[in-house]
């Protein structure tokens, strides 16, 4: 046999490796369950091309004219009208923060100028943050709108636009429809999410195999001490990545700043928070640092497509957002979205808020309950 | 007498199917130095471990400087100093960062003085920013101990404390140790080191995770029963070749030019002992029982014992 490969040493590695590999079940599990899972999972949630997007609409009198519109609307696939009979503040409310894409408003004169022949307008705003959402919705929105108007009033339907109505179209916060605006923001909390889990997540498991494990439980350090040891220093980096990525997306980007920055910092605050203690938890139920690591991508991945970062959140299936909830980005990400590109005060943001803060107290109390005292 | 220092019962811990520690009871009177003994796996480890909170005891129960070892473990850990038998220092930190770490860890104050003090001790004081993992082994050693004694413990428990350590150093450390019992310091130390031993004021001896011997060293040795002889002249070898396995014979063992022959039946001994002495033209005498012939004896004798 020859000096440099031998079969009889290739298959002593393989059967040491593939013992180890049974040995540590986790890690097995994961290679096999993972792949499978998230193709299934972003197979059926992704979709480019967002139909049944959220809708509201703001029409003081319900006539046949709006009815017919809506209808026609929601014919095309690509509007749900979640709330047909909003006042024009509310429906404000809901568009900054991201509760509906779109906001159909038809003046209570829409009705009877039409009648009389007159010029009607009605004003579409659209939610145009992550561009891809708007872009498919508001082709179709203008003539699809026009079309259904005219049919109702009785006009040549394939008469040119503009005869007898306006449809203005506003794409809102980001009306030239620059990709970076709804991304960097978003990068933000990726950025963020990727690096403050995996290394936390290193944390205690490096303790534990390097053997100072033993020592450190032998001393008089209580688990929650242990976990802000491990928690803080990392949260101290997030800061300064937080600052690397704000700075860089006024200079480089030029994404507009129109919240108040003290709503952003608090946001991100507890959004770091929540991360770092999460990577802990992950410290915590690992036995390796493989472990760690796998644990972290099997979580990472879904968050990164589900949370509204790749994707437009309100295109998913509702299955995939309500999936979408378990995940602090998810929530980041609607925040800081709201507040830096529209401009939303404290009270609006207080639901994606309070679930951050949720998120970061509920993972301390399972990682406290999770962290071994004993070596056993 | 006070309240014993630590006082164990029935002490169980198994790992899977394993029974690796069985029943050990234990006890030691405050400022009393007691060896920890018996051969590798057989579990000194993992009862120190329970004794100081560490691990969860399956079985048994007792209690550390008063304190019960299950449900008190955070007071156990505050008044007990425990040197691992592995280096379990941070090795990327320096030694100073260390000694600061543990002095932050015990709420030590000043932190600043007594690890000022504990690094001119160990004569340190030179190299505290060299990073701990660099250090010689032996060196690990010292900052290890170092380290678990800043704090003024009531109790230390020392695993292996001395390995690799040299003779000078191991000198002083023992001074150390007996200077710290004066001053009412209980100590636990385990070792494979026999001078050591005799230096304990008790030994217990643990084998397969029972403990089977226990007591001051001449008692264990005197309980053992056994009768030592010993053989010189010029033709040891031979002798010991003639005596392995002999009648009487549990162990022979060369000490230089001369060769020691122990046995439980003194009167079987003598005779063989002394028939291969004529046979082979050396001279056999009467001797002592060290404590090394007693271990050995007991490691072969648990042999059988299974696991
Ligand atoms: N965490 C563990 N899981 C499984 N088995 C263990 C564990 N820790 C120790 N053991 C087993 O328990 C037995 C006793 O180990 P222990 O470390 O207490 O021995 P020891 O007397 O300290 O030995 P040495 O003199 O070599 O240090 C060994 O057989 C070991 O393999
Ligand atoms: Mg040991």
């Amino acid at each position: 046999m020859s000096r440099f490969f031998s079969f009889t040493r290739l298959a002593a590695l393989l059967v040491k490796e593939s013992i180890q590999m049974r040995r540590d079940r986790v890690t097995f599990a994961m290679m096999i369950g993972v792949p499978l899972l998230q193709l299934m999972l972003f197979g059926f949630a992704i979709n480019t091309d967002p139909k049944g997007l959220p809708a509201a609409l703001v029409a003081p009198t319900q006539d046949r004219f709006t009815r017919a519109m809506i209808s026609a609307l929601e014919l095309t696939g690509y509007y749900r009208f979640v709330a047909p009979d909003a006042s024009a503040p509310l429906a404000e409310e809901m568009i900054a923060r991201g509760d509906v894409a779109f906001v159909v408003t038809v003046p209570s004169d829409f009705g009877r100028r039409i009648e009389r022949g007159d010029r009607a307008r009605i004003l579409i705003e659209a939610d145009a943050t992550d561009p891809s959402v708007a872009s498919g919705a508001i082709s179709t929105l203008s003539t699809v709108a026009a079309s259904a108007l005219r049919r109702e009033a009785g006009l040549d339907a394939t008469a040119p636009p503009g005869n007898g109505i306006d449809i203005t179209v506003h794409r809102r916060y980001n009306p030239e429809g620059i990709t970076q605006y709804n991304i960097v923001p978003g990068l933000l909390g990726v950025i963020l999410q990727l690096t403050m889990v995996m290394m936390t997540a290193m944390a205690l498991i490096r303790e534990t195999e390097r053997g100072t494990m033993e020592n450190l439980l032998s001393m008089p350090a209580t688990p929650l001490e242990i976990m802000l040891g491990k928690v803080v220093p990392y949260f101290a980096v997030g800061a300064v990545q937080v600052a690397v990525v704000l700075v860089s997306a006024k200079l480089v980007f030029d994404v507009p700043f129109v919240g108040a920055v003290h709503v952003v910092l608090a946001g991100i605050f507890v959004f770091v928070l929540a991360l770092v203690i999460l990577g802990y938890l992950i410290s915590t139920v690992s036995r390796t640092q493989m472990q760690a690591m796998q644990l972290t991508f099997f979580f990472f991945l879904p968050s990164l497509l589900l949370s509204g970062f790749m994707f437009p959140y309100r295109g998913m299936p509702p299955w995939a957002q309500v999936l979408g909830e378990i995940f602090p980005l998810t929530h980041f990400l609607r925040l800081i979205r709201s507040v830096m590109l529209k401009g939303a005060d404290a009270t609006t943001v207080a639901g994606s808020f309070s679930a951050l803060t949720l998120f970061a107290i509920g993972l301390a109390l399972l990682a406290l309950l999770r962290f071994r005292r004993t070596l056993d | 007498m006070t309240a014993p220092a630590i006082s164990v019962t029935g002490l169980t811990k198994r790992f899977g199917a394993r029974t690796v520690v069985d029943g050990v009871t234990l006890s030691v009177a405050k400022g009393e130095i007691m060896g920890f003994l018996g051969p590798n796996g057989s579990g000194k480890t993992t009862t120190i471990r329970m004794m100081c909170g560490l691990l969860e005891p399956d079985g048994g129960e007792g209690r550390v400087l008063g304190h019960d070892i299950r449900h008190e473990r955070r007071a156990i850990k505050r008044k007990v100093g425990y040197m691992t038998q592995r280096f379990s220092f941070y090795e990327d930190l320096t030694i100073a960062e260390n000694l600061n770490f543990v002095a932050g860890l015990y709420g030590m104050k000043p932190a600043r003085k007594a690890v000022r003090d504990t690094l001119a001790d160990l004569g340190l004081t030179a190299r505290r920013d060299q990073l701990a993992g660099s250090l010689s082994g032996g060196w690990k050693q010292r900052l290890a101990l170092a380290a678990c004694i800043m704090h003024k413990p009531d109790l230390l428990m020392l695993d292996e404390p001395t390995a690799g350590v040299d003779p000078k150093a191991r000198r002083e450390f023992w001074d150390e140790i007996h200077a710290l019992a004066d001053g009412g310091l209980t100590v636990l130390v385990s070792t494979h080191y026999m001078d050591e031993a005799e230096r304990c004021h008790r030994i217990a001896y643990i084998s397969f995770g029972h403990l089977i011997a226990q007591g001051k060293v001449p008692q264990v040795v005197r309980d053992a029963g056994l009768t030592t002889m010993i053989i010189t002249g010029p033709k040891t070898a031979e002798a010991a070749r003639l005596l392995k396995g002999a009648l009487g014979v549990d162990q022979v063992a060369p000490f230089g030019a001369t060769l020691h022959v122990v046995g439980t039946d003194a009167e079987l001994l003598k005779k063989t002992v002394e028939k291969v002495a004529r046979d082979t033209g050396n001279a056999a005498a009467d001797s002592e029982t060290s404590l090394e012939d007693v271990f050995i004896q007991l490691m072969g004798e648990s042999e059988d014992t299974p696991t």
